[in-house]
């Protein structure tokens, strides 16, 4: 998918600006955080406890980290040995390569797809159809994305959550070229008829994978929907595409994630469908397709194996981080310019795309720590936020002019003399702008910082002069 | 350099893998292996069977109690006319030695086609703490029809209803067969949220799920 994260600013503004998304926006606007909650009450009021869960996750998933290279080879073995064949893909282009390859083998013209954020990170979608190869959408969201000319999902659970029942409406009308229905209700059942069809007659299947199990050489599917599963049990061929970090131990700890996953997602205890698929058809079996194939992908994961940022590859892509995400809440998804948004799109982005083409994206975030509070492994997203702030740094990525105040104000902070004078000035001046009251409305030397809040007014003098006066007799 | 020796090899760098520390990692990984390590779950209930029940129904699954297995296909069918269902149905080959036709029901025993309205199907066990159907594909129990039949009628063994999904694993392990092509877990009809993240049912896979519990006598067994 093609990177806009360094037009994040003009993204958001733009966001802001569109009132039917801010509409749409305050209409899902906690949903999934109350969701949450109540199915963590309904779990610890079952004698269960979340907290002892989440560390049993995050310690599952370093556990794997520490031995990756060893997990994948053990489900390379595994999955193969069950008749799947494996096949790993460094970048988008090579994972694009490879689907394109699997369908000319067999003769394949039409691919179901049940949802794939690595898909949209190759931009799959595309290649097939220039090779030929009709690639459908099956997630409710995700194929209301495609029918309208291929919109970037802005959510990874919910891809259409920035999208108004009307707006689905017209475009169902239009594409569909059927009377326009009005009811959520009728317009999934007509999606429903419209995706049947195509579910009877494609080839080929294509998926992601919640998570890979080591053990047994099997993917774990889970969606609500059941897509996942005609995209898996239809067609004679299925592509599964999933990153290196999904790798799991055993079956044991499927049952694990599986008891964190719905619940931080949608605020489900389990997800309608849960699959866990093996290997290909047996010769008497009425159902399953002929050939599987697993594609590994890379595509800037391996880097972060050993690095500061190991943390981020556990993951399980829940989304709750930018549920409860005050900046993704007021802009939406797409103005992060990318595939993930969110906190964990703010971490991922620069860390797979490079750091220089999401400059704005670890500063958007006030670091309030909601995404690390409810992440169900635990992953310290705002450190990593900041640490991708110093990396900037460091790596002399910010602007001229910060850097430059920068320096100037260590200069002046390593001077008692100087900084004292420096704050005495300043305490005036901000007190002068105040006009004697508790806020300043326009702040002088930056007055787009105050234009959607005020800036609060210094107390007096400052703390300097305060306990000066203080040690006086 | 092929694709998987280049990215194996940038996660060995990572890790700080040298030939001295491979053979630890392999024993730490057949060990995690071994040890089958369990996270926490929540408390067992008390009575698997009403749990299981009151679980379901909060998922927009219906529920019917039976006294043995003799009584099934009467209450499958009691719950088509109710709905107004058609007596055609496709279900199990394994199911297919049942008095159906006692009953009133045409029963096919094979795989689902997308003209089948009402899918009839066993399952492996049930898990009572999410009120979940797990079934296991083969020749005799086809996956298509928990999925392409706008109906699902799922015939459960309440002796078979086991407490987590760990437990259901551990059946899966102990008993012949070995792990299928594909285990499918199932909680409620199918749903999406998608639009206006407002619930509606049936989404690709059935509108409705219905259970027939039989009773057996050995519901405590497996606690």
């Amino acid at each position: 998918m093609e990177i806009r994260s360094m037009h994040f600013k003009a993204n958001a503004a733009t966001a802001l600006a569109n009132p039917v998304l801010q509409g749409n926006l305050r209409t899902s606007k906690g949903k999934f955080v109350d969701k949450r909650r109540a199915a963590i009450a309904d779990f610890q009021a079952e004698g269960g406890d979340f907290e002892a869960l989440r560390e049993a996750g995050r310690d599952l998933r370093n556990r794997v980290l520490e031995n990756l290279d060893l997990w994948l080879e053990k489900f390379e073995s595994t999955a193969t040995a069950r008749g799947a064949a494996v096949l790993w893909a460094k970048d988008g282009a090579e994972i694009c390569r490879h689907v394109i390859d699997i369908g000319k083998r067999h003769g394949v013209t039409k691919a179901v797809k049940s949802k794939s954020m690595l898909s949209e990170e190759a931009g799959l979608n595309q290649a097939l159809e220039a090779a030929g190869i009709q690639p459908v959408e099956t997630d409710l969201g995700e194929y209301i994305l495609q029918i309208n000319d291929n919109e970037p999902p802005s959510h990874i659970i919910a891809p259409v959550v920035h999208k108004g029942l009307d707006e689905v409406a017209d475009l169902f009308a239009r594409v569909h070229r059927k009377p326009r229905k009005t009811g959520i209700p009728e317009l999934t059942r007509e999606a429903r008829e419209v995706l049947r069809s195509h579910f009877l007659t494609a080839e080929m299947g294509i998926s992601g994978g919640n998570f890979l199990v080591a053990e047994t050489g099997s993917v774990a599917l889970v969606t609500n929907e059941g897509n996942g599963r005609m995209v898996t049990t239809l067609p004679r061929v299925h592509v599964v595409i999933t990153g290196i970090e999904k790798v799991i131990p055993t079956l044991e700890d499927l049952a694990l994630l599986l008891r964190l996953l719905p619940r931080s997602a949608t605020g489900q205890h389990i997800s309608n469908y849960v699959s866990l698929l093996t290997g290909v058809k047996q010769p008497d079996e009425h159902d399953g397709p002929e050939h599987l194939y697993f594609i590994l992908v890379d595509n800037g994961r391996a880097g972060l194996v050993g690095s500061e940022f190991q943390d981020m590859l556990r993951c399980i892509r829940c989304g709750a981080c930018m549920n409860h995400c005050p900046v993704y809440q007021t802009i939406g998804g797409h103005a992060y310019g990318w595939v993930y948004p969110g906190p964990m799109g703010s971490v991922l982005t620069p860390l797979y795309t490079g750091i220089e083409n999401a400059i704005d994206l670890p500063h958007a975030a006030t670091l309030c720590n909601q995404c690390g509070v409810v992440c169900p492994v635990k992953i310290p997203l705002p450190e990593l936020l900041r640490k991708l702030r110093e990396k900037q740094v460091e790596q002399r990525l910010r602007p001229l002019g910060e850097r430059l105040a920068l320096k100037a104000w260590a200069w002046v902070a390593s001077k008692p003399k100087l900084y004292a004078l420096g704050t005495r000035i300043g305490v005036r001046y901000l007190d002068w702008l105040a006009g004697g009251g508790k806020a300043i409305r326009v702040l002088g030397v930056v007055p787009a910082w105050t234009e959607g809040r005020d800036f609060p007014a210094p107390e007096g003098k400052t703390f300097r002069e305060l306990y000066a006066r203080r040690q006086k007799p | 350099m092929s694709s998987r020796d280049d990215i194996l090899g940038r996660v060995r760098a990572g890790i700080g893998r040298a030939p001295g520390n491979a053979a630890a990692g392999r024993t730490a990984i057949e060990a995690t292996l071994a040890a089958r390590r369990q996270g926490p779950r929540p408390a067992v209930a008390d009575d698997l069977l009403a749990s299981f029940k009151a679980k379901s129904e909060a998922l927009a699954t219906t529920v019917d109690i039976v006294d043995d297995q003799a009584r099934v296909p009467a209450a499958v069918a009691r719950y088509l006319a109710e709905r107004s269902l058609p007596t055609e149905v496709v279900g199990w080959p394994a199911l297919e030695s049942q008095p159906w036709r006692d009953a009133g029901i045409a029963f096919a025993g094979r795989g689902a086609v997308d003209a089948d309205l009402v899918g009839i199907t066993g399952c492996h066990c049930a898990i009572a703490e999410t009120a979940t159907l797990m079934l296991l594909s083969g020749p005799d129990t086809p996956a298509s029809v928990s999925l392409l039949p706008e109906t699902h009628i799922a015939i459960v063994d309440a002796s078979r209803i086991v407490p987590a999904m760990e437990d259901a694993w551990r059946l899966l392990r102990a008993e012949p067969g070995g792990l299928p092509r594909a285990v499918n877990f199932i909680s409620g009809p199918s749903r999406t949220g998608d639009i206006e993240q407002t619930i509606v049912l049936g989404a690709h896979g059935p509108y409705r799920v219905h259970l027939v519990l039989v009773k057996s006598g050995e519901i405590d067994r497996l606690k």
